[in-house]
Parts: C-alpha cells; structure tokens; sequence
C-alpha cells in the first residue's frame, strides 16, 4: 500500500463526503481549477462538476456569509479559507452569525456547514500565512474548532466535521500537509469531541494539538532515552474540549506541559492549564506549564526556528516539573516566569 | 454574463408617478403600474402600519421595549416591500423594518421580541420565510444572496428580497453580497432605505455617489433609485426588480425616503437636524400622497379610511394588551440551542446555574 499524506487524505474525505451527501459542496479561492494551492481540492471540480465545488470571487467573508445562506437553504458547505490570516476578513461573518444562527433563532435555523483553516507555520511561508488564529474560534460558542495531528485524523475529523450539525472551523496545520502515513483511511462515524492518547507514560503528561503533536512526541522519544515515561494527548478537537481524557491522564501523572505553537498569551493552552489547575490540582506535584510561541506577530521565515515551540524547549519544561526533590531555582526564583 | 453598463444605470432621478400633493406625473416608461386594488390594499397597509408604529414607539415610553427604531415615514418603502412577497419568497429585514414584517402577517409581538429583550428571534424564521432581524449593518445581504442560490439551486422561482439602509451601503459585505449575487445569478433584491442619515451621519458624508444606486452598476447588477415616499412608484420597481430576480439577475434599489422620527427612542435627532427639515419631509408624507390620490380618482371612501384606522387601533389594542403582560423566561433556557448537543462543559454550567435558581427559590 502506497503511503498517504494528510493532504491526500484531506481530499479523499472530502470527495467520499460529497458522493455520500449531495448536498455538500466545496467552494472557496482557487479551489475548482486550481485544486486550491495546497491541492486540498483537486480534481473535485473535474470528478464532481462546477455545481460541486467552484471557485468563488475572491472575498472571504463573502465566502462564509454567502455558505451561510446556502446552508439555510439546505446545502452542506465545506469552504477554504486559503490561509488562517486570510480569514480574518470573514470573522465578523463567524463570530456573529455563522456560530450564533442556531442560538438566535431558538434552533429554528441551523447552518451546519466546514470552515477550513490552513493554519499555523513552519513552512518557511511570508508573513500573513503562518498565524495561529485558533484561540480566536474557541472563544465563540456555537462554533466546534478541531484539528487532526495524523493522516487518518485528517481523514475521519474532517468527515464527521461535514457531518456535524453544528458549524466546525477545521484548522489544517499547513506543516503536517505532506506528513505521510501507510494506512488505510478509516471512517470512525464518532461524534467530535474525543481526544487520543498517542503514548503512554507515567511520569508527566504532554498535551498538544495539529502542528506540536509530533513535536510532542519526539520529545517524549526524547525523553525516554533519560528514563523520563511521558504520555502524550493529541486533543483532536479543541471544542467541544475532552476533560475526562485530559484530567483522567494528569491526575494519574501529577505533573503536565501544555504545547501550542500559538503565542501564549491567553491562548488556547492558558485555558487548559486553568482547568487543569482546577479539576486536578491536589494530584499535582509540580505547576503545569505552558510551552508556546512568543507572544510577537508571527515572524519572518528565517526567524520562524526560533519562535516554534521546539523539541528542546519541550524538554526544558519538562525538567522544570520536578523530577527530584531537590528544588528547581530556575521555577522559585522565577527565572522563567 | 456581462451587460452594457448603460443597461444597468438607474434613471437620472428618482422614478416616481406621483407628487407630494397626490397627483399624477409622468414616470418612466418600461414600468407596470400597481392596480387600484393593489394601491388600495397598500394603503389599508399603510395605516395599520403606521399605527403599528406609533404603538411600539409608546411602549418604549411606558419601558415595554428596551429600544425601538421607528420607521414613520418610511411607510411606502416597507408595504411595498411586504406585498412584492410571494408566501414562498424570503424577507431578510433589519432592526428597522419591523413594520414590514408585522406587514407580511407575522404576530407583532412575536416581530417585538429582540427589541423587548426576551429573545434575539421571537419567530421560527422557516416558517415566516423571515429571516432574523439584522442588526450588525448589510451582513445579512450575503445570508440572502447564499439563500437565493441555493433555492435556484433546487429548481424554484422564489426569490429573495434584503433590506438596509444608507449607512450600510458603506460596509464591505453589501459590496462582497452585490458581486456574489451578480456572479452566482441570484435571485435576490436589494432595496436600499435611504432615509437620509446613519444615526447622525447625513447621506453626503457618507456617500459621494450621485445616487446608491450606481453603487450596483459597476458589480453588473441593474439598478434603480426611486422616490421612497410615492407608493405607486416603490411598488412598480420592485414588481420589475423581483422579475429580474427570478430570472436571476439580481436588482439594486435605492428609494430615497426620510424616517420623522430620530434613530431610535434613546437618539436626540435635534443634534443633527433642524425642524425645517423634518417639516419638509412631512409634506412629502408617503400615507397621506396615496390617500390623495386614491381619493381624488373615486377610489377610496371615508368609510375605507375609517375602517384601516379601525383595523390600526384593533391591532395596537391587542399589542397593547399582550405586551403588558411579564413574559416568562427560563434562565434555564440560557443553554438551549447552542450546540444540537451540549458539551460536557455546558452541562456542568448548566448544572450549576440551577443549583443558583434552587438556592434563590429556597
């Protein structure tokens, strides 16, 4: 068997959604033709028709409201954004009326329908292409933000996302893109909303999302070589969010690094450790720690290796947790506060 | 598909068939007349509307709503707008068009709600083929521009009519919403209540176009102004507007009108406007322009008059009553309806909300 990357498989959900559904359509910037500039969409256009998937006028919060509409109507639209930062003309769209429909109208009109987000860095991309908008969807209740970190996720995710009821923004970390797997792709059918334990360990827990799950894991490879057992979450879905998964894991570790390479500054991941702090704090020997990018505009790209959470500053934070009974002074003198 | 621009351009001035003083002028040509009946029935409109009108205006005083945006004056525009509707066609308003809606046979209290404060939609909007009330300006047009494609989409003729105001000419998505419509060949319509302000800000710092409506052409959407306060002459366009719709090919409107009274009850229009102004538009009274002229052709009575009033007070009297009522809110209702399934973390919030009632009750 031939491997397969996430983009392969991104395209594959989406051609087994739209022969499953006739009413899913995909539309967006250079999706028909082209097949999108990563290629997410290609050949839909030629295998299902211009009805199917279409290239729209270049406008993105026409996009959004426009597949509002359409889903009012009865359609399932699965739309691309082109690039996170490209988006954010549509947000008023999002935040207002695409996450809000269903609740404003007391259920009456629901919009299900895929806003698909190619996001995050490390692909050397110029600026405006790299941003980590995430934090932005999960503050908004009604909208379900999920984010595959392997090729069969990138597969199964994204059809349960057109099968969700409720909008779902699915953010595809540009990175992982040519990231390849030899597996049979497999439609879970599972609600949204489960988190994966990609290893298991006992000493510490790791908990990423999209593009830092396999940095997760090559440190906890890492860590491993020291004697250090780290177990290692792959959210999946960061809403609706896996509490039991996540508490369940670090009350039986007692010490826990949050990964994101979103700047950490009322991130995604401050959200984690706060519930984290809440539900678990009598089972934690140790603070739980973020490890982020720099709270600055996304970088130029020659600079991007120095912003990205890396290997190495996984494993910093993991020393900090207090493997030993001798105090940490980097943590009490607050040296990396 | 593209057009010769001069197929597009709205006439030189506002199309209109009658004066202030409810007597005939000449009008372009190549637009079909309204009948007597139809005038007729826009005027029994008319005045329950305006009736309508001034009963939700009083329930702002007597702190029944929250906040009401008037649309006296406006008359022509919004029963035109309601009676161009057929059953199955779709009405996307805005926080303003209140009258349209009540016009279009929904429950007045039901249209009242997001302006009372029990619920931002008070209707089921696939029922009322109303779309919810809008109040972020022209985000809706794009929802009835999506909506219009998607009913092509299935085969029908129905078509889509949205509704904004000056202001909202300035904002991208009616820009983003007039592209979409003419590429995709929706069948929606776009009229556009020029009532002279954006809360405080007069229609000259807000447009430099000679007229709204040029603002269609250059999308390759064929546009029109007309004069918002003649009813016959709101009615013919939009007839013509919604043919074109359901050929699919989308229609602009600007109708030029004037709302008497200020933004909403808690605006002072006496910052911006002098009462010259305001006088000047009274004269040019969308209501009393038809009642003049079905009148003076023989086609309307005393009696006629007497009996829309008393329609009017009967609906005002029946919303009187029923907004005097508390109604009766769950804060338990809070969680409903944001997802088709609540996440954990809803449930727990929920949970605790009713621990808070229990606790207040005991």
């Amino acid at each position: 068997m031939a491997a397969t990357t996430m983009a392969q498989a991104l395209n594959r959900a989406l051609r087994d959604a739209m022969t499953a559904d006739e009413r899913v359509l995909v539309f967006g910037e250079d999706v028909g033709q082209l097949g999108g500039v990563f290629r997410i969409t290609d050949g839909l256009t030629r295998d299902f028709g211009e009805q199917r998937c279409f290239d729209t006028p270049l406008a993105e919060a026409g996009i959004v409201g426009f597949a509002l509409g359409m889903a009012m109507g009865g359609f399932k639209p699965v739309v691309e954004m082109q690039f996170d930062a490209f988006a954010y003309p549509a947000f008023e769209q999002i935040t207002s009326h695409v996450a809000k429909m269903r609740n404003r109208t007391r259920g009456h009109l629901t919009v299900p329908m895929v806003i698909r987000v190619p996001f995050a860095g490390g692909i050397g991309g110029v600026e405006h292409h790299c941003d980590s908008s995430e934090a932005y969807y999960v503050h908004t209740p009604g909208l379900k933000v999920v984010t595959p970190a392997t090729v069969n996720d990138a597969y199964t995710l994204l059809r349960e996302a057109i099968d969700d009821p409720d909008p779902v923004i699915f953010m595809e970390p540009k990175k992982l893109y040519w990231s390849k797997e030899d597996i049979e792709l497999r439609h879970l059918d599972e609600p949204l909303g489960h988190a994966a334990i990609r290893r298991h360990g006992k000493d510490a827990t790791l908990i990423a999302y999209g593009p830092s799950v396999p940095v997760a894991l090559q440190a906890a490879a890492a860590a491993a070589e020291e004697g250090i057992d780290l177990e290692v979450i792959d959210l999946r879905s960061l809403v609706p969010f896996d509490d039991d998964t996540v508490m369940r894991s670090v009350r039986r570790t007692g010490r826990c690094v949050v990964v994101q390479e979103a700047s950490g500054f009322a991130g995604f991941g401050a959200e984690i450790v706060a519930r984290i702090q809440e539900r678990c704090f009598h089972s934690l020997a140790a603070p739980v720690i973020r490890v982020s990018g720099f709270d600055i505009p996304y970088p130029a790209p020659m600079l991007e290796h120095a912003h990205l959470p890396s290997v190495d500053r996984v494993l910093d934070a993991v020393d900090r947790l207090q493997f030993t009974d001798e105090p940490d002074h980097r943590y009490l003198t607050g040296a990396h506060s | 598909m593209s057009h010769p621009a001069t197929d597009l351009l709205p006439s030189a001035t506002p199309v209109r068939y009658l004066a202030e003083d409810g007597t005939t002028v000449d009008g372009p040509a190549g637009y079909t007349q309204p009948s007597v009946e139809e005038l007729r029935e826009a005027h029994r409109r008319m005045v329950v509307g305006r009736r309508f009108d001034a009963q939700a205006t009083a329930l702002t005083k007597q702190g029944r709503l929250a906040v009401y945006p008037s649309s006296r004056g406006q008359e022509a525009c919004q029963i035109a707008a309601a009676m161009v509707l057929r059953r199955d066609d779709w009405l996307f308003p805005t926080y303003r068009d209140s009258m349209a809606m009540v016009s279009r046979g929904m429950d007045p209290v039901e249209v009242l709600t997001l302006l009372r404060g029990d619920a931002h939609c008070g209707y089921d909007p696939n029922a009322a083929r109303v779309a919810p009330q809008c109040t972020p300006l022209s985000t809706q047009t794009l929802h009835a521009t999506g909506l219009a494609y998607a009913m092509r989409r299935k085969g029908t003729d129905d078509a889509v009519l949205a509704l904004i105001g000056d202001g909202a000419t300035s904002e991208g998505d009616f820009h983003e919403a007039l592209n979409f419509a003419a590429v995709f060949e929706a069948p929606v319509v776009f009229l556009v209540q020029n009532n002279g302000y954006a809360i405080s800000v007069p229609l000259e710092k807000q447009s430099a176009a000679p007229s709204l409506a040029y603002k269609g052409v250059g999308y390759g959407v064929r546009s029109e102004q007309v004069d918002g306060n003649d009813p016959v002459a709101m009615l013919a366009v939009l007839h013509k507007a919604f043919e074109h719709a359901r050929a699919g090919k989308p229609f602009l409107i600007e109708a030029h009108t004037y709302r008497i009274e200020a933004h909403t009850n808690a605006d002072d229009a006496t910052r911006y406007r002098d009462s010259d102004e305001v006088d000047r538009w009274l004269d040019a009274d969308p209501l009393a322009r038809l009642e003049k002229h079905l009148r003076s052709i023989g086609a309307l009575t005393d009696e006629d008059v007497a009996a829309a009033q008393a329609e009017g007070e009967q609906l005002a009297a029946d919303l009187r009553s029923r907004m005097n009522a508390e109604p009766h809110l769950d804060p338990m209702t809070l969680f409903d309806h944001v997802y088709a399934r609540p996440t954990t973390q809803l449930v727990e919030q929920r949970d605790l909300l009713a621990t808070e009632l229990k606790a207040q009750e005991g």
